[in-house]
């Protein structure tokens, strides 16, 4: 993993994309605000795969649709994202529209809404291409051909329209559109959550497949930690807008920093300890239309302790590893 | 548990749909055909065990479920319930029956009336089956059922609406009023695939615990890691055939079928070290209007060879596994020849 830059560096060492203190808010037309993303940072290096994982509204799909500029009009968000080295977030829609798609793209976990149900699937990546003046005509078809073909669809298929294909078949289409202008930072929010097991493990393949032979960088956005544990090599754990823990899966894994992150491993069952009793997290999230007081994850924490009262900020571990727990930084009595 | 009699039997159970010709098709005389959703299923469930029916989409698992609640009409075999055959009964002789099979749903958020309180959600089935006596003795049978969902106390989500309840709430709630009915068997489709990781396993805490004290479940899931955990037994479907049962431990640890080696390579383990070789079945579950010849499974198989394309394996016990664990493949030398 290179290290980071130091600060002032040239923009030739900055990371492919970088997040830096995001904040996003919801408006709840007159009933508040709500505080989905509460100052995430997050850097990723080309060709990394980042699972970024949490219960539903954690803001994990919040922070891929501020990166992807594509929040609702009800959403205001401060911070920085930089794309190698360029805010993208500060100049609104202007400074994103020459990237979106074309240096980061998103597939959804529904790939039936990203698709046009009145067009047919080569149709749709020919459109992609033309539209950002990548081809056009009969270069634009062959190129949409080969593009289904990277993903494990014969080119024959491209007639089809999205209701005739499978869930598998839908999910890939949809990743060879995000492909068709050839971005370095693929997001994948939840790709393989509505499908089979067998079919998830084809889409997993493929996206591994992808990673390695076109350099892509990957930001698997999941709430299931074994797919990350199978797909990417870092992680970082949201829990209520924040990020708990960040660092090497086989880390986060082995020596979590973070009671959540060790409760939401011993929560998943596995096929190598089925005799192991599998962990419920009791109670809920806490609401984030509210002020948060002290530790976001204290009222579920199996080990919280005085200090907790206290909102424990992300302190480094070890190289690249770094938890939000006072547990880290408590005395041994 | 061995000694306990047999709860719920199927056997031969077949199912199928048929397929609209429409004008055209009936006019030009085009073939009726068939969705082959069961295809001679059997199986069995006592008292205080948990069945996970295990499979792709469009296996039969969830076809096999809704003939056992007799909401499907099988085209033949049997589905024995505490003695007696349902599949020839009529709607007012199965109608006391119902109560004694009750069924979750995998949607909290469908299943629940959103204009209905906790409480009249979980009342309304003794209601309907004007069960429960007296006002005060329904909400005693109510709060006793949120109680055994471990909502409890039960005064603290009696007057709630789904809204303000989360979705492992929820479907504690969902399964309270299955419960309350005190039924013999439940059948549970899929029942935490919607909810958070955080939750899943209260929820099938819940479960495992009722089966404890006595209650039969048969389990629809996807999900083998999930089954190994919390079934006592597993049996896998494919194409409308359960192609391996066994204890639940056995099927995991000692899988027979290629059908099953490839299914259990394809979870993903927790640990990153430990990556799968996931041996990855290319296309999906081939349609069940054209059930392939031979063994259905054949056309998949990474080992099949020419004469599965011929024969139709039967289940049988493998000699390489112990007994009460079958397999239906033409490869496995059988210990029962």
């Amino acid at each position: 993993m290179p290290a980071l830059p130091a600060p002032g560096a040239g923009t030739v060492s900055a990371p492919l994309l970088q997040i830096e203190d995001l904040h996003v808010w919801f408006d709840l037309d007159g009933r508040g605000e709500l505080h989905a993303v509460q100052g995430v940072n997050l850097s990723l290096e080309p060709g990394e795969r980042l699972g970024l994982v949490g219960e539903s509204g954690c803001g994990k799909t919040t922070t891929a649709l501020a990166i992807m500029g594509l929040l609702p009009s009800s959403a205001s968000a401060s911070g920085r994202i930089l794309l190698e080295g360029q805010d993208i977030l500060a100049g609104g829609e202007e400074a994103m529209r020459p990237h979106r798609w074309v240096d980061i793209a998103i597939v959804f976990q529904g790939a039936m809404n990203a698709l046009n149900p009145v067009r047919t699937v080569g149709q749709q990546i020919v459109e992609a291409l033309e539209l950002h003046n990548r081809a056009s005509g009969a270069a634009a078809r062959r190129a949409s051909g080969e593009l289904l073909e990277s993903v494990g669809i014969p080119a024959g298929r491209a007639a089809r329209y999205p209701h005739e294909l499978s869930g598998g078949m839908r999910q890939r289409s949809a990743i060879a559109m995000a492909l068709a202008c050839d971005p370095k930072v693929l997001i994948a929010d939840e790709p393989t959550t509505a499908l089979d097991v067998m079919v998830q493990a084809q889409i997993l393949e493929l996206l591994d497949g992808l990673c390695k032979e076109y350099g892509l960088a990957l930001i698997l956005v999941t709430h299931d930690l074994p797919v990350v544990s199978q797909l990417c090599n870092r992680c970082a754990v949201m829990y209520a807008g924040e990020i708990v823990e960040r660092g090497p899966l086989e880390a986060i894994y082995h020596t979590p920093g973070h009671p959540y992150s060790r409760m939401l491993f011993a929560a998943s069952p596995d096929l190598a300890d089925i005799d192991e009793p599998v962990l419920s997290i009791a109670g809920a999230p806490p609401r984030l239309d509210r002020p948060i007081e002290g530790c976001p994850f204290r009222p579920r924490c199996d080990s919280a302790f005085d200090a907790c009262g206290v909102r424990p900020r992300l302190e480094q571990l070890a190289e690249d590893h770094d938890a939000a727990c006072h547990l880290n930084s408590r005395v041994p009595a | 548990m061995s000694a306990e009699p047999t709860l719920l039997e199927v056997e031969d159970l077949v199912v199928r749909y048929p397929i609209h010709r429409g004008l055209v098709g009936s006019a030009t005389r085009q073939p009726r055909r068939s969705v082959h959703a069961v295809e001679g299923v059997s199986l069995s469930l006592k008292r205080g065990e948990m069945l996970a029916l295990v499979g792709e989409s469009g296996c039969g698992k969830t076809t096999t479920a809704q003939a056992v609640l007799r909401l499907v009409d099988p085209i033949s075999g049997s589905i024995r319930f505490d003695g007696r055959n349902l599949v020839p009964l009529g709607p007012r002789e199965l109608r006391p029956l119902r109560r004694r099979i009750q069924v979750v749903y995998q949607d909290p958020y469908e299943s629940l009336d959103p204009r209905f309180r906790v409480r009249a959600a979980v009342e309304e089935p003794l209601l309907i089956h004007r069960l429960g006596g007296s006002k005060s003795e329904r909400a005693a049978r109510v709060r006793d059922a949120l109680v055994r969902v471990e909502l409890s106390p039960p005064e603290l989500y009696l007057d709630r609406y789904p809204h303000e309840l989360s979705g492992g709430q929820r479907q504690r709630v969902a399964i309270a009023a299955a419960l309350v009915l005190e039924p013999d068997v439940l059948v549970a489709d899929e029942p935490v695939s919607m909810l958070d990781v955080s939750v899943r396993a209260g929820v099938l805490n819940v479960l495992d615990g009722l089966r404890s004290n006595g209650l039969a479940i048969l389990m629809i899931t996807h999900d083998l890691s999930t089954a190994a955990r919390f079934a006592q037994r597993i049996a896998v479907m494919y194409l409308g055939r359960i192609v391996e049962q066994g204890p639940a431990a056995a099927v995991v640890r000692n899988p027979q079928h290629p059908y099953t080696k490839a299914l259990l390579s394809v979870v993903p383990r927790r640990d990153p070290r430990d990556r799968t070789r996931p041996e990855i079945l290319q296309g999906e579950t081939p349609d069940a209007v054209a059930i392939p010849s031979g063994c259905r499974f054949h056309p998949r198989c990474p080992v099949a060879i020419e004469r599965c394309t011929a024969e139709d394996p039967a289940l049988a016990q493998p000699t390489s596994a112990a007994e009460g664990h079958q397999a239906a493949c033409l490869l496995l030398p059988s210990a029962e020849h």
